[in-house]
């Protein structure tokens, strides 16, 4: 019997970081994640991770305001206030765990400026801060014998009896479907980013967790809010990181122009995502792009800096676009990068199933609230894994084991899975996914309205109909990625549900959410959560306040 | 444009073994190997296995030989490496166990990684903030840091492909890391366990670890510095050090490497065991007509050579 006290979902960031410190609080600790922890997307953060170091004269108070703004006052100032004040701390551990990050002159931590903040507060490695903080806590594992279930892909989560214990799972390399029993889990299996073509995430980001989480009851917020990055690479969709505009490059228009005077006269390129992302499809949709996008303009820079603190995407405009960014613009423009809404949890990690946590960029706790600031993605990974794997092991030790039919799950799911491998006509998996995602990137973009926003549900139901007649082209057992992909389609269409139902439901503009027909922000009506739940009627949406300590909603300006 | 990807496949429950398979298919112009990869698998046979997550070259999933070489499936440009005939060749990475297709068993990969501690270990108590250190000896370790544990350099190590036990060109960058940080204390102790057997020592050099490396990391370059740092800490008697020393000694005195002395000289005149075991070697040589001459010649004009040596060594007690 394979069975732990605290179970992980996920190896990224968050998964990590709860493991590490659920084994620190004394707990049982094993992690499941279907692929090796080092290929996990958190990677893909580049440019830096945000803490107000008090020795360095910043003061958390104003990277919680800063948050708050930039979450266009949807985050929830209680959880912002603990992200913000645990950061530092959290900072220095990291770089005790062994991070290089860069120093300045006198051998301490440097910064660099990031978007939508009064103060340079990003500690970074080069341009691969994610990787270089990934491999670090993968080290720590190592080094912590922690069993980690390696290319495992959850099936589901077992709730019985109203809680959580454990999850059905089955093993990539041999197809074999085991039960895994556990007295808390911990969801960390990241975002939604490929329910959108295209995307700048990894092709793993398939929603599975939040689709897992959502069908045994768990409910989700602020599914609506999706963020689209300003740099996304021409073509491929490649992300280029903000701390190239962190830097100092420049955003130009087809006449050459730095457009963003235009829409945020003091902090120009560096105001919030969404400000960007909107400013940028407004030059495009009005004429003023090429070719469907805009330019990332970074010659001024040098070559010495670039090289230095850039690394990566001097080989990303290389390999990916055939541009040499010392010496030329780029042409990129706002492409889905991030959803801040998720499974919903307190500041624990506590979602509403007792024995279930939720963690990283598949939860919503909510610190970003309608739109994230960059860099504050890594930090939420690392203080509410921390939280919820502290938390979860305190639980853990107050519980016994629930006795259930574990047979019963392994018989149910190999059923469910032949039948699968036996339907004989329909389509693939692949044509589906591609539907779900030319759609969405249509109706849910930088902009939408009612209209296309009720034809995406739609296309989202007839997708859901053919799903249930896919068939596979591999019925093997052995590394079946066929079925592997199958499975992550049912995860995907039911947050694509979510996130469309919940775009419906804002009818107002806030954050990421920019209706064309509702274009301005309605404190009167919806300064509050959309939540969605699953019924055995369907989705069920309803609201929760937002919670207000010290800053109280102002117009948003940059 | 049109091209044939040619893929090695192979199934464990088939008994096909290994064989080839080639996808002919239409695909833009700029497409990467990933691209056409993920094009078969999707539109053509979903049946075909790989690894891959990213496509932008930083989570290491899609390492796998093309047209004979390990690289990353997702920033190789697909154009670069087809035949006048429009065809590539795709297979599995080699040094590896394959469980299908394109996927390879990584196990034995992080079990040597594991075998250098790949851990920081500092000494004393944590300071309150952070460690001081120089920012240049931050960045020169962000140039190992940058490995994203891909395995190219390892399917293409040619030491591994002939001895198992050889921990590898991954693992030792990643020792490197260790060793060069500033903020490590064990170091020498590190050290220690690198020189021993199947360690720094067993890299004959080959360079093709650099070639392949996708990132940039140069883990040859990586195991020369670890041998360095070996010898100045005074772990100067194993016999890759003792080589090295020879070889220096042989090339200053003649101006060109006496290869019967080099072997002898380096397991130490004495070493009677160590010399027969180079007896059979030797019989082969001077069957073959390839046993190095008796008498060694110096060159022309050796002082040059000689003066040569001299100039490094000046450079270098300059430097230290």
């Amino acid at each position: 019997m394979l069975e732990h006290d605290v179970l992980v979902i996920g190896a990224g960031l968050a998964g990590m970081r709860a493991a590490l410190s659920a084994q620190e609080t004394g707990a049982n600790v094993a992690v499941v994640s279907k692929v090796h922890p080092v290929r996990s997307h958190s990677n893909a953060a580049q440019g830096g991770i945000n803490a107000a170091l008090t020795d360095r004269g910043d003061d958390w108070n104003d990277h919680a305001y800063d948050t708050v703004k930039g979450s266009d006052y949807l985050g929830d100032q209680d959880a912002i206030e603990i992200m913000c004040s645990e950061a530092g701390q959290e900072l220095i551990d990291l770089e005790h765990m062994g991070v290089i990050f860069n120093r300045d002159d006198r051998g301490l931590l440097g910064t660099r400026a990031f978007g939508g903040q009064q103060k340079a507060r990003t500690f970074f490695v080069a341009d691969f801060t994610g990787q270089a903080m990934l491999h670090v806590l993968y080290e720590q594992l190592m080094k912590s014998s922690i069993r980690v279930y390696e290319e495992w892909f959850v099936l589901s989560l077992i709730i019985e009896e109203g809680m959580c214990c454990g999850v059905t799972a089955f093993e990539i390399a041999t197809g074999r479907i085991y039960v895994i029993r556990a007295k808390t889990v911990i969801m960390c299996s990241g975002g939604v980013g490929r329910v959108f073509e295209p995307s700048t995430n990894a092709l793993i980001v398939t929603g599975d967790g939040i689709g897992q989480a959502y069908a045994s009851g768990a409910s989700l917020m602020d599914m609506e809010m999706i963020q689209y990055h300003p740099t996304t690479l021409k073509g491929s969709g490649v992300l280029i990181t903000e701390g190239a505009r962190g830097e100092g490059a420049y955003l130009l228009n087809s006449e050459g122009k730095r457009f963003m005077e235009t829409y945020a006269p003091n902090m120009m390129e560096l105001a919030s995502r969404d400000v960007v992302s909107r400013a940028e499809q407004t030059e495009i949709d009005q004429g003023r792009g090429v070719d469907g996008c805009v330019y990332l303009d970074l010659r001024h820079l040098g070559e010495d800096l670039i090289r230095e603190r850039l690394t990566q995407i001097v080989d990303i405009g290389q390999d990916f676009a055939g541009v040499n960014i010392i010496n030329e613009p780029i042409p990129i423009r706002p492409g889905m990068h991030y959803i801040m809404g998720g499974i919903k949890t307190d500041v624990n990690g506590r979602t509403n199933i007792p024995g279930l946590y939720a963690a990283g960029e598949c939860a919503c706790v909510s610190v970003h609230g309608g739109n994230r600031l960059g860099a504050n993605s890594l930090l939420d990974t690392v203080i509410f894994g921390r939280r919820s794997g502290v938390h979860a092991a305190g639980y853990a030790s107050e519980q016994e084991f629930t006795e259930f039919d574990v047979q019963g799950y392994i018989k149910g799911y190999e059923r469910k899975l032949q039948s699968i491998a036996d339907r004989q006509e329909g389509e693939r998996w692949a044509q589906i996914r591609n539907d779900l995602g030319k759609g969405m990137d249509q109706y849910f973009g930088v902009y939408r309205e009612e209209n296309g926003m009720q034809i995406l549900l739609s296309r989202i139901e007839d997708c859901k109909k053919r799903y249930e007649k896919v068939v596979l082209q591999d019925r093997g057992t052995i590394f079946n990625t066929d079925l592997v992909f199958t499975l992550e389609l049912g995860f995907m269409l039911d947050c694509a549900e979510t996130i469309v139902r919940s775009g419906i439901e804002r009818k107002e503009s806030r954050g990421a959410h920019s209706r064309t027909d509702y274009p301005l922000r309605n404190d009167k009506d919806w300064l509050k959560h959309v939540v969605v739940s699953k019924t055995d009627n369907g989705p069920q949406i309803s609201h929760l306040p937002v919670k207000i300590t010290k800053w109280t909603p102002e117009e948003r300006k940059y | 444009m049109q091209v044939i990807v040619s893929v090695n496949r192979f199934n464990p429950k088939d008994n096909n073994g290994k064989y080839w398979e080639d996808y002919n298919l239409e695909i833009e112009e700029n497409a990467t190997v990933l691209d056409a990869l993920i094009k078969i698998r999707e539109e053509t046979d979903g049946s075909l296995a790989m690894r891959c997550s990213c496509r932008s070259a930083i989570c290491g999933s899609c390492a796998m030989r093309v047209n004979g070489h390990a690289r990353l499936a997702c920033n190789t440009k697909l154009a670069d490496m087809t035949d006048e005939a429009g065809m590539i060749k795709v297979e599995p990475m080699t040094n590896f166990p394959v469980i299908k297709d394109l996927v390879v068993d990584q196990q034995m990969f992080w079990d040597k990684v594991k075998q250098v501690s790949p851990w920081l270990q500092s000494e004393g108590p944590e300071p309150k903030g952070e460690y001081v250190a120089s920012n240049e000896s931050m960045n020169q370790l962000a140039g190992v840091m940058a490995c994203i544990m891909c395995g190219a350099c390892v399917s293409d190590c040619s030491v591994m492909e002939v001895d198992k036990n050889f921990i590898g060109p991954a693992a030792l960058a990643k020792a490197y890391r260790f060793v060069g940080d500033p903020r490590d204390s064990k170091s020498v102790e590190r050290l220690g366990v690198l020189n021993e057997y199947s360690g720094i020592w067993d890299c004959t050099r080959c360079y093709e670890c650099v070639e392949v490396c996708p990132k940039g990391v140069a883990p040859m370059d990586r195991i020369m510095a670890l041998r360095e740092e070996a010898i100045s800490v005074g772990y100067g008697d194993t016999m890759g050090a003792r080589h090295a020393d020879v070889f220096s000694d042989l090339v200053e005195d003649s101006g060109w490497l006496d290869e019967l002395r080099l072997p002898i000289k380096t397991v130490g005149i004495f070493n009677l065991p160590a010399l027969l075991n180079f007896a059979p070697v030797g019989l082969r040589a001077l069957v073959k007509g390839k046993m190095p001459a008796i008498f060694h010649h110096n060159v022309p004009n050796v002082q040059n050579v000689r003066n040569l040596f001299k100039r490094v060594r000046n450079d270098q007690n300059k430097d230290g």
